[in-house]
């Protein structure tokens, strides 16, 4: 049994005393000298330009389900430079440390850096992405003025952003976990791991999901709730149905990583002994209850994926999807044996035969309806008359990249397979193989297929290109070797390496890893180069693509109110119907139009959970008992307006209009 | 929302695109579904509790056990407070339904008292375990023990904090729609905790003693 009270603390300052600042890593100094100067002329230029105001009005303190899909896209934008920072840093490592040679990381921070980049890209890159694309798109695509709980929806963000803010600190203050992305005990209980790295882990990530989970309520009430009238559910547009899934899967995944790391921290802070190695403790509990958790997690990031697959697929070749109805029972099927697989993240953990196979065939069932979606794009494609823009680039890579991935998935789901490849650079090959291929590619194909509706003017299709082509070569030049190293037997998480032979592989991946920085490079190049063009890029129509779904019935971006009149919807694919059936915008009769109002509540919460999470990281109980009851005070406080809504007058409503009128009409 | 929901008009009639004559979504009119999603998420949070000590809850590492430990009947004591405030919840809500502002605050009052003296009983009960040496420290049954029937009293000492404040709101507004749908709320909420409870009762008291 471990006390926490033989840590000395001081009754102010906790644990955190000087030495806690990392100024000995010279690596650590000089990225905080760049974030200082850095945030030092960003909040110059703010100043400079008087943008705080317009921020804080129109932006932090928002409602609108589309600023607040915006701001989840920028921050997962953001935290995808610091996760791929760490990977670039370890694959340059990993290239280097050969023949005696240490690198150029010790193991304290390299342990780090690979559980920063796990732990960064899964809840703050890929998981803001995927939140925000759903938050902007689900309301339009179903007819919706907003969310049901648009203050909630405020609140859900900057709770992520608060625990992405708590892991940056990490980096700059103390240390960040050593553990790999998922902690296990007994490595991350407090007889191992006493330092400061579990504790921002797990406060981190309670923080974002609180965010995460009640976001998910939000997007499932908005979806069942707040259909235009005539949707029925299998009148949906397909990443409506993929989102409504995903959303599912997080409210009922979410609550038990939530109370997982609860009982984790008990241990750790308390002393009790649910995943240690004495007095009866069950370190295994852990590892059943994270991937309970985890393995729909996976389910997750890539559901809506399919979804972005299947809007643009169908959009780029000019069709009606193949296999509607077979697309949404693949989607429900996946959703539920999602839950029914996560053993197989552990079959060498001794669980028996029977098992395992047990685990393994549920792992192998799940590839029938994926391999059902793959063959339902195939034939949307199959006779199309197929634009290859960027979305349906990113598309066709995914298909070709993704395949392999699950092969090479469904080969792991072999136990006494994966009794040889387990923990092996295989099984990371096999993920970032599915993660990046499928997520991350669909997330590009979304981003450039939105991007237009969010801001009014394409993404500059060069530069996506050259995004495009430098990131599909990096990832499999990146990738492939780490398949072949797993094959001869190389582990993950290893820092310096005996073998040199094994040496070009990882030289090959470090060379990979750079093409996908050139990608990275080529992306925000392009952003600003579209920014700059945005004349020339410019959509006045709302629908650049000849679109399907209802998003694109209204303006780019569309009014705060998204639809003046709410759609009446007759088919699947809305908007093509009303186009194909002679649709006439209406001109007149507009009305004044009932919106929530914006709250500053949701960014003092997160605040005050930020206070809150660092208090308890460092042991600093004041603070922390004053934050919780700040935390309180707060929410009460909110609970006592009831003004949260307005009108937008009916004046406005016809400005508005008359203006997309007059646009459309010099279009035309 | 919309009056007509025809989609499939005559033949020779355009069909009708947009809602024309709109009613707003009434104000919090998802409220109620949000918040039941929230339960059953909170659920799942016991769910692992529950689940935690079905595994754990036999590793008594050499210390006591269930029947060195409960006392049934003031756990039986306990139980009726919780179950006799879920009875006067529902007549709060019956006297709301009939819009009776102060009988319905009084029927809050005495629910209030339930839970205050249920959270008593169970915190006497824990400081006596700690006494005894039987604290969440000593064996992975006890940490289970201890956090299983803490968390539910964690969301009894929460639901008594928003019974206050609702009751304030009440007297501040009276039974407005907003007061009413936040009360149906903590109706969920307070119904959910008395199920939770029966589910501890008879897993972790009644068959404690049986093992």
């Amino acid at each position: 049994m471990i006390d926490t009270s033989t840590v000395a603390t001081h009754p102010l300052f906790g644990r955190l005393t000087l030495e806690s600042f990392p100024y000995h890593e010279p690596i650590v100094v000089a990225t905080f000298v760049a974030v200082v100067l850095g945030g030092l002329a960003l909040v110059a230029a703010l100043s400079y330009f008087r943008l705080w105001g317009y921020l804080w009005k129109e932006w932090f303190t928002t409602v609108d389900h589309k600023r607040i899909g915006i701001m989840y896209m920028v921050l997962g934008l953001i935290m995808l430079l610091r996760g791929f920072a760490d990977a670039i840093m370890m694959r340059l490592q990993q290239a280097m440390a050969f023949g005696g040679s240490e690198g150029y990381l010790n193991a304290h921070h390299y342990d780090q850096i690979f559980t920063a980049h796990g732990v960064i890209m899964i809840f703050f890159v890929a998981m803001p992405f995927v939140t925000g694309l759903m938050n902007y798109v689900v309301p339009l695509q179903i007819g919706a003025r907003d969310v049901s709980f648009p203050f909630l929806n405020n609140f859900s963000f900057w709770m992520t952003v608060g625990g992405a803010v708590l892991i940056m600190v990490s980096l700059f203050v103390g240390e960040f976990a050593r553990t790999g992305w998922l902690a296990y005990p007994p490595l991350s209980n407090i007889a191992y791991s006493p330092e400061t790295g579990v504790d921002y882990y797990i406060w981190a990530l309670q923080i974002a999901g609180v965010g995460t989970t009640l976001s998910g309520i939000n997007l499932i009430c908005t979806i069942v709730k707040m259909r235009a009238p005539g949707m029925t559910m299998m009148k949906m547009p397909v990443f409506t149905w993929t989102s409504l899934c995903t959303n599912v899967l997080i409210v009922a995944s979410f609550p038990i990583l939530t109370a997982t790391l609860v009982l984790l921290s008990l241990d750790r802070y308390v002393g009790t002994n649910f995943f240690t190695n004495d007095l009866g403790g069950s370190p295994m509990m852990y590892v059943n209850l994270i991937w309970i958790w985890g393995h729909p997690e996976v389910y997750i990031l890539i559901l809506p994926v399919f979804g972005i697959f299947s809007e643009v697929t169908s959009t780029f070749s000019g069709k009606k999807l193949f296999g509607y109805t077979s697309m949404v029972y693949a989607t429900v099927v996946i959703t539920i044996l999602s839950y029914l697989v996560w053993l197989h993240h552990f079959f060498t953990m001794g669980s028996g035969a029977s098992v395992n196979s047990f685990f393994g065939i549920t792992t192998m069932i799940i590839s029938i309806p994926t391999g059902a979606k793959i063959f339902n794009w195939l034939f949307t494609m199959y006779r199309g008359r197929i634009r290859f823009e960027l979305p349906m680039m990113w598309t066709v890579a995914f298909m070709l990249t993704f395949v392999v991935g699950g092969m090479t998935g469904v080969l792991l789901a072999v136990p006494p397979a994966d009794f040889v490849l387990h923990n092996s650079l295989f099984l990371i090959a096999h993920f970032h193989n599915v993660i990046i291929g499928g997520v991350l590619f669909g997330l590009f194909a979304g981003i450039y297929y939105w991007w237009p509706k969010a801001f009014g003017f394409r993404l500059d299709p060069f530069w996506g290109k050259v995004s495009f082509w430098c990131w599909v070569i990096g990832f499999w030049v990146a990738f492939m070797p780490l398949y072949v190293l797993g094959l001869m037997g190389v582990t993950r998480r290893l820092r310096v390496f005996e073998d040199p032979s094994l040496q070009i592989w990882f030289q090959i991946a470090a060379v990979g890893a750079v093409l996908i920085a050139a990608g990275i490079g080529a992306f925000l190049l392009q952003i600003a180069v579209s920014v700059w063009k945005r004349r020339e890029l410019v959509d006045r129509t709302g629908d650049p693509w000849d679109g399907r779904t209802l998003e694109w019935a209204t303006s780019s971006p569309p009014p705060d109110y998204n639809f003046a009149f709410t759609p009446m919807i007759h088919d699947n694919d809305a908007w093509w119907d009303m186009k194909k059936r002679g649709y006439k915008r209406p001109l007149g009769g507009y009305k004044a139009i009932h919106m929530p109002s914006n709250s500053g509540t949701g960014v003092i919460l997160a605040g005050i959970s930020v206070v809150l999470g660092f208090a308890l990281v460092w042991y600093i109980w004041w603070l922390a008992a004053v934050s919780f009851v700040a935390l309180l005070a707060a929410a009460i406080h909110h609970t006592f307006n009831y003004h949260r809504d307005f009108h937008i007058p009916a004046d406005v409503v016809v400005r508005t209009e008359n203006e997309r009128t007059r646009l459309l009409s010099g279009q035309v | 929302m919309s009056t007509t929901l025809t989609a499939e008009r005559p033949r020779g009639q355009a069909p009708v695109f947009h809602v024309v004559d709109e009613h707003a979504h009434p104000e919090g009119s998802s409220t109620m579904l949000g918040f039941w999603i929230y339960l059953m998420s909170d659920c799942l949070i016991f769910a692992v509790l529950f689940a935690t000590y079905g595994v754990l809850g036999a590793n008594y590492a050499a210390g006591p056990a269930p029947k060195d430990l409960f006392d049934l009947p003031l756990v039986a004591l306990n139980t009726a407070m919780l179950l006799f405030s879920s009875i006067t919840y529902g007549f709060a809500m019956l006297a709301m339904e009939k819009g009776r502002v102060s009988q319905t605050q009084l029927w809050l009052a005495v629910t209030g008292l339930f839970g205050a003296a249920f959270l008593a009983i169970e915190l006497y009960e824990f400081a006596h375990l700690i006494h005894i040496g039987a604290t969440p420290q000593r064996s992975a049954f006890l940490s289970s023990f201890f956090t299983l029937v803490g968390t539910h009293g964690l969301h009894v000492t929460f639901g008594l904090v928003w019974l206050v404040t609702l009751m304030v709101q009440v007297n501040k507004r009276g039974l407005i729609p907003a007061n009413r749908r936040r009360l149906m709320c903590l109706s969920l909420f307070w119904h959910f905790l008395d199920v939770i409870w029966i589910g501890v009762f008879t897993f972790v008291y009644l068959m404690g003693m049986l093992r």
